[in-house]
């Protein structure tokens, strides 16, 4: 009874259409209820997301009107996917660019895609719209087919309407039934010759950009709601530190005051006005009095802290070929420290509570897991709880945004009635998100006779780097409540994308490789999902140590690149990279200057990246400064290429920082790189003077995720080109002024 | 009670002297564009200009405006009427999660007004306070030169309309 959910074309060619389309919807009613014990043996295959949402009016509804809607479950971030997803549908259904509008992450109105996290959003949801909207266009067509008498091919569309053989309109506002479009997805669509896009694959205007540039209302910390009130957090001092007394009689004669909220080890006061909340945030804190103890181990000895913790080891790839053996070994170390995300828009979150809803507004990125999680620390129903996306600074993977949410639900919920603003200060975001998790590597590999590579071996130690919600206890809220949630068992995310083994496996043939994940569940300080997560150090530790073999080869970089590898799209991006860079082999960097090389495939699955840098180090500072960088980067089937050429372009420059400047720094109790002063990034004096990007386009190919793909090879170039400058090989980020500078007296 | 310039437009404004301009703007004048990112002086998100200059709007209390002319980024022209650094930075495409980028058009809006073809140099130097998390900056200074040249053909337009209306000088 499973079968007719699947609206099957020909019948509706056949001329029963609409009954079966009404029917089809009424049994696809049927399947929301039945179990998934219930669920056919073999569910057909669906295209992206739709596996998990597989109904149509998930993703396109159309309105009598003819206006159209796309909803996806994915956050807008900034990477500027809702212009892309926009662009897919538009192609797909052939409508104009403008005349759709797209509704993102919300619990209320979208499906459930779980984070916009790891790449994945054009790959995943971008795919459901494609296949949904073409799906739909199918749809439509075929309805009017149907009113006519006639075979389908005979129809084409044209901006919103079917247009019959002999010029009649159809417009999709008047074709489509109410319920015509709630039926499942099939596995294969009609999805248009690449050939004939008209809006996909062009460089379209981000939509958002026009008001963010003009001071329209953009970001959650925009809104404001009637009645609103302002809350401010005080949190604890340091990781565990209780709460032991705090006299909150000065703070409730403050003009403005509304409210203290005290839960256990939670603090928050609420005011009428925002800088009422933050004096009376100031005065608060000081009445409040803390216990600490001192929990954090040695900032400055890494190695030994997480090589020192227990591990659980697990060999994640293994190969071996006894005929292939090294006559030259070398090994090396690198390490990774504790990194920051560092939004530059501290995080903030809108809750109220209306008759038993709450509703948030949040910037998460992942609107149901929180919702599940803020459900849990409440102790009620999911289904009483709301989760609405949007927009925030960026936030590059889990930062605070998480634990906003939670604080302004829990703080909502001792003001029914109320929408609390809950503004956390640059201080809280520096101190109390959760940090990209440190990693050590340790490499070693041999070469033949040849200069090939023999034997690789490569052990990575590191946490969990995904922490996120999904239950109460991953939000800091949830933990500092009088009856607190626990922190949840660390899992390692598994392979093939995996977590800290992300991009541990090498993309390069060796006869003989072993990798190992040491996973390390104590997290001493406070973890999760960091953008592009352990790939970012993996990818540095391997194309670092890719040139250190290269030299010890007396190979050319590249050359020694192409040897190892196997896989066409890697090697065509390499050699685009080169040439646009002019790279040649054996050339000579100008005095005190570098040229650096770095290649890999996120994931192993999503995008490839390559990219070639030219950095200049000052012999007598130690400073160094990224001259230029040429990138080539291929995501299968481009949508908006501006945007991709962004994302890179960014993703060098976030990388360029985190591998040139950034540590997080603590003493024994408390994180003390608490700001901008203390945790220094990328300023305009470090800008370089250029960076190009090349995007290899391959129509029809899958989308491949591209937001994490440079974080990576951008690390690794410039190692590499430090090295190349200096005669110096640094392995332990970041790699500083004076690192460089003791390397190069030393 | 204080009256505050901003946008050409007088507010009457009852907030304490020592607040901050970026909560009057953002808490009673209803502003989006100056945006809160450190509340130190430190990530230049809060800019906002006053009486021709750049300033940090999250660490200039009230009590120092009385008299001035505050300008924020909604005083500048709309998304039907973009001024020449709102056209340049959406031409340029120059934002991904945007939110340092008002901040940043504002101080080079302050600077293409005292010096309207800056050198590369001086646009670096001049943002220098700012931070971009996103790592727009590639696409950020390519805007502000697109604006200096923008407002440069503005001018010349405007220049030639006053000639051919008889009113130039």
């Amino acid at each position: 009874m499973n079968v007719p959910v699947i609206l099957d074309r020909r019948s509706v060619l056949a001329g029963a259409g609409a009954l079966i389309v009404s029917f089809s919807m009424s049994e696809a009613f049927a399947q929301d209820q039945t179990p998934p014990a219930a669920a056919p043996p073999h569910p057909p295959s669906l295209p992206g997301s739709l596996k998990d949402a597989p109904l149509l009016d998930s993703w396109v509804r159309i309105d009598a009107d003819g206006s159209i809607t796309v909803f996806t479950g994915k956050a807008e971030l900034g990477q500027g996917f809702k212009t892309a997803f926009q662009q897919i549908a538009a192609e797909e259904l052939d409508v104009p660019f403008a005349s759709l509008k797209v509704i993102t992450a919300d619990t209320g109105l979208t499906a459930d895609e779980g984070y916009t996290s790891g790449s994945q959003s054009t790959q995943y949801s971008g795919t459901a719209i494609q296949n949904a909207a073409a799906q739909v266009r199918e749809l439509l067509v075929a309805e009017a087919a149907r009113r006519l008498n006639l075979p389908v091919e005979n129809f084409r569309t044209e901006s919103g309407a079917v247009i019959a053989p002999d010029g009649q309109r159809f417009g999709y506002g008047d074709l489509v039934a109410d319920d015509m479009l709630h039926v499942q997805a099939q596995p294969k669509s009609k999805l248009k010759n690449p050939a004939t896009y008209k809006v996909m694959g062009q460089p379209v205007p981000r939509v958002d950009i026009p008001a963010k540039v003009t001071g329209g209302e953009a970001y959650v910390q925009d809104m404001r709601l009637p009645g609103m009130v302002h809350a401010r957090i005080v949190r604890p001092p340091s990781y565990g530190a209780e709460l032991t007394e705090c006299d909150t009689s000065a703070v409730e004669k403050l003009p403005g005051f509304v409210k203290v909220v005290r839960d256990g080890n939670f603090l928050a006061v609420v005011a009428q006005k925002e800088f009422q909340a933050i004096k009376a945030m100031k005065l608060l804190s000081a009445a409040a009095k803390w216990k600490e103890k001192p929990s954090l181990p040695k900032q400055d000895d890494l190695l030994r802290v997480l090589t020192g913790l227990k591990s659980n080891d697990s060999t994640i790839f293994q190969q071996s070929n006894p005929s292939a053996t090294g006559q030259k070994t070398i090994e090396a170390i690198y390490t990774r420290p504790y990194q920051a995300h560092g939004s530059i828009g501290p995080s903030c979150a809108i809750a109220q509570l209306v008759d038993g809803a709450m509703t948030v507004w949040t910037h998460t990125q992942g609107v149901y897991p929180d919702r599940q999680g803020i459900a849990e620390m409440l102790k009620v129903p999911p289904a009483s709880v709301r989760l609405i996306h949007v927009e925030g600074s960026g936030c590059y993977g889990h930062n605070g945004a998480d634990d906003a949410a939670a604080d302004a639900a829990l703080i909502a919920r001792a003001l029914p009635g109320m929408p609390v603003r809950v503004q956390w200060s640059r201080e809280q975001e520096h101190a109390w998100e959760p940090f990209g998790p440190a990693m050590v590597t340790k490499l070693k590999a041999s070469l033949d006779g040849n200069g090939k590579i023999a034997d690789w071996n490569f052990d990575v130690w590191t946490n969990t780097h995904s922490m996120r919600p999904g239950g109460a206890g991953s939000m800091l809220a949830a933990q500092h409540m009088a009856q607190p949630f626990a922190v949840p068992e660390p899992k390692p995310i598994p392979l093939p994308a995996g977590g800290g083994d992300r991009n541990a496996i090498p993309i390069y043939k060796f006869p003989n490789a072993q990798v190992v994940h040491h996973f390390i569940p104590a997290m001493p300080v406070r973890v999760s999902a960091m953008r592009a997560l352990g790939a970012y150090h993996n990818v540095f530790s391997i194309e670092s140590f890719m040139d250190e073999l290269a030299s010890a080869a007396a190979a050319d970089p590249v050359e020694f690149r192409l040897k190892h590898l196997e896989d066409q799209r890697g090697r065509d991006v390499i050699e685009k990279a080169a040439q646009g860079f002019g790279w040649r082999k054996g050339q000579k960097a100008p005095p005190d200057r570098g040229f650096g090389f770095a290649f890999a495939r996120y994931k192993s699955l999503a995008a490839y990246c390559a990219i070639a840098t030219e950095v200049e180090v000052n012999r007598e500072t130690g400073r160094p400064r990224l001259v230029r960088a040429v990138a080539a980067v291929d995501s299968g089937q481009v949508v908006n290429p501006d945007g991709l050429i962004n994302q890179i372009e960014g993703a060098i420059l976030q990388s360029m920082s985190w591998t040139l400047y950034e540590a997080v720094t603590f003493d024994d109790t408390r994180i003390t790189s608490i700001d901008w002063q203390t945790y220094p990034i990328l300023r305009f004096n470090s800008v370089p003077e250029n960076i190009e990007v090349h995007i290899i386009n391959r129509p029809g190919l899958p989308f491949l995720g591209s937001g994490e793909t440079g974080q990576g090879p951008a690390a690794a170039s410039i190692a590499n080109a430090i090295a190349d400058a200096t005669g110096k090989r640094l392995r332990d980020l970041p790699l500083t002024r004076k690192k460089i500078k003791d390397a190069i007296d030393a | 009670m204080m009256t505050l310039k901003v946008n050409g437009h007088d507010h009457q404004i009852d907030a304490d002297p020592d607040t901050p301009l970026l909560y009057v703007l953002r808490d009673d004048i209803k502003l989006n564009a100056a945006k809160f990112g450190c509340g130190l002086g430190q990530c230049g998100a809060c800019t906002v200009i006053v009486d021709g200059k750049a300033v940090l709007s999250c660490v200039t209390p009230l009590l120092l405006l009385e008299g001035k002319q505050v300008t924020t980024l909604e005083g500048l022209g709309t998304i039907d009427a973009p001024a020449p650094i709102q056209r340049a930075f959406m031409e340029e495409q120059a934002a991904q999660c945007g939110y340092c980028i008002a901040g940043m058009m504002m101080r080079a809006q302050a600077l293409l007004q005292k010096n309207p073809k800056p050198t590369d140099a001086q646009i670096r130097a001049e943002l220098e306070p700012h931070l971009c998390r996103c790592g727009t900056h590639m696409r950020i200074l390519r805007a502000v030169h697109r604006a200096a040249r923008l407002m440069d053909t503005a001018e010349l337009s405007s220049t030639t309309q006053a000639i051919v209306h008889g009113s130039a000088p």
